[in-house]
């Protein structure tokens, strides 16, 4: 029996990763797996695969109709997916729902708030529903108010309260059980810049220490909040990457400069790193160059030491707009039109 | 969490204006009904005392007031069953109940146990009104008794088919007027049948009722509430599952 323990205690000892990898690659903790839905006749998704690590802010961006809101409703659980599985902090949602989703924190698409109730009791309520111990419930309460900043509102009743409040005790009912996963359906929508401004901090915040996935059809969001990004079209994933990256899809890095005593045209050219340079005056230069490369400052340094005399270096910096029209108009022309 | 979900219900219900005043208006009509009966009861009472085995107060009063609240309930209850289940999906609150770590069960259970709460505080208003007779006379203890526990079984049936109606819709009000429909249908298909043995006698409420409304407390008549009333919240849950499956 020594032995046996022992063996098993080597074994777990042999099996667990060095302290060193564990620490660079953070534990996932929402995983899905192949999910598939439909809705009578009309398949909704399909066969999408999402991972998401602690720490992490994932944008779901897609047109309205994608499939965005079916995914997330079936990584909540609200929805049964028809075939695939949903982990959460390595719980089955299938299997052990009621374990997994306490781990869960969900603003649906319409906060889901009893409007009769003031925010102090709904936020108690949402607590308790989720298993914040009574004895808990006060200071998570008091913590989430702050950093939702309702302090002001607190003995208010919901309805009386304006359109972005409302959204952020929604949002304060999916982070009050400091849940490891946090699921916002556009959080945005309806709000005013500032309001904006504010739950995209506060998003930015929570994704520091939870992991956050968001959906969205704002891209600015996606720039500014997400850091890693999946583009769904019909029911789809076409897309995955760090929203950093996403920016240079399809696009050839570069920038245009201006210098009032420019050298020959082959001259540029031969700079380390650049691809093709255009001319677009006689002093006007659209300069190309591999997107891992900046050859800026190279050529910033050949300019000084030539005296090309260089008046303007602007990047040249296509908008997430055009790069999601251009990876969506992509994928309609792989897989044909939309049915 | 039924008891949390429970007292969510509770306290949603008590926010509500419109909840007090149904509560007043309700009071009022028991209160009328209770002094009529208590005025005619005074008024034949010389008459009653010639009789060999003159029925006694509790059963010229306290049975007639206890009907009256059953068939005044039947029209009530499918007011509050109808925001039970159809309001939430209407607001779209549902998600949050669905996305929480709890079952079916809890969700369907705490709604029952939170309106059938508030409906207990109505009812009990009744008793509290007849023993204010003890003042003067003596009471039949055991037929009031009786009575609170047959109205009470009665509105537990009425809110679990009034729930799972709720439950098949996503308008309150045609979830409100289902419900009349089918309390109705039945109440009226058990006074319409002519034959005592019809089996419509056997479905409605109502008429199982009627036994505890004489004082009887029948065995039968306990286990068809507890079967109705378990039978429509399994119905609930069943369909609450489905909202998962179906979307």
């Amino acid at each position: 029996m020594r032995t046996h323990i022992l063996g098993y205690i080597q074994l777990n000892l042999q099996l667990q990763p060095p302290l060193t990898l564990s620490n660079t690659s953070p534990e996932i903790t929402l995983s899905a797996r192949n999910l598939s839905r439909r809705f009578g006749s009309l398949q909704v998704i399909h066969d999408v695969t999402l991972e998401l690590k602690r720490g992490e802010v994932l944008g779901l961006l897609g047109h309205n109709g994608a499939g965005k809101s079916t995914t997330l409703q079936m990584l909540t659980g609200c929805l049964l997916p028809d075939s695939g599985e949903i982990e959460i902090c390595s719980i089955n949602l299938r299997r052990h729902p009621t374990l997994a989703k306490a781990h869960l924190g969900y603003l649906p698409e319409t906060p889901p708030l009893y409007r009769e109730l003031c925010v102090d009791d709904y936020l108690t309520f949402a607590a308790r529903l989720r298993g914040v111990k009574s004895s808990d419930v006060p200071g998570a309460l008091t913590h989430t108010l702050q950093r939702c900043g309702l302090d002001s509102v607190r003995k208010k009743i919901i309805s009386t309260l304006s359109k972005g409040y409302q959204q952020r005790v929604g949002i304060a009912q999916a982070i009050i059980h400091n849940p490891a996963v946090i699921v916002l359906d556009e959080p945005t929508v309806g709000l005013d810049p500032t309001q904006i401004r504010d739950i995209r901090t506060l998003i930015r915040e929570l994704g520091n220490a939870h992991s956050v996935i968001l959906s969205t059809h704002l891209l600015t969001e996606v720039e500014s909040v997400c850091d890693r990004v999946e583009i769904m079209q019909h029911g789809r994933l076409i897309y995955g990457d760090s929203s950093v990256r996403m920016q240079h899809y399809g696009q050839i890095s570069g920038f245009i400069i201006s210098l009032r005593h420019p050298p020959a045209l082959n001259e540029l050219e031969a700079i380390h790193g650049v691809t093709r340079v255009e001319q677009l005056s006689t002093e006007q230069f659209r300069v190309f160059h591999t997107p891992d490369d900046n050859s800026g400052s190279l050529l910033l340094s050949m300019a000084a030491q030539h005296g090309w005399q260089l008046e303007q270096l602007t990047p040249l910096h296509a908008t997430l707009e055009d790069v999601f029209v251009k990876i969506t108009g992509d994928e309609t022309a792989k897989t044909g039109a939309p049915k | 969490m039924i008891r949390l979900i429970a007292l969510r219900e509770l306290r949603s219900l008590y926010a509500m204006p419109s909840t007090w005043f149904v509560l007043a208006v309700l009071q009022f009509i028991f209160a009328w009904f209770f002094l009529a009966r208590l005025e005619a009861f005074l008024e034949i009472q010389p008459q009653l005392a010639q009789l060999a085995n003159p029925p006694g107060v509790t059963l010229t009063v306290a049975a007639p007031l206890f009907y009256t609240a059953a068939l005044l309930l039947m029209m009530l209850v499918p007011m509050f069953t109808m925001r039970l289940i159809a309001e939430e999906r209407r607001n779209q609150t549902l998600a949050l109940l669905l996305s929480a770590p709890l079952s079916g069960r809890h969700i369907v259970l705490g709604k029952f146990f939170g309106l059938l709460g508030f409906l207990l505080m109505l009812i009990v208003s009744l008793p509290l009104m007849l023993y204010t007779l003890a003042l003067g006379t003596s009471l039949d203890h055991g037929l009031l008794l009786a009575n609170c526990i047959g109205l009470l079984l009665l509105t537990a049936s009425y809110v679990a088919l009034g729930m799972y109606i709720s439950a098949l819709t996503t308008q309150p009000i045609i979830a409100a007027i289902g419900a009349l429909a089918v309390l109705v249908g039945l109440w009226l298909a058990d006074i319409g049948a002519a034959a005592a043995d019809s089996p419509w006698h056997l479905l409605s409420p109502l008429h199982h009722f009627q036994s505890f409304n004489a004082g009887l407390l029948d065995s039968a008549d306990v286990a068809f509430f507890v079967l109705f009333t378990t039978f429509f919240l399994l119905l609930t849950m069943k369909r609450l599952h489905n909202n998962r499956v179906y979307g």
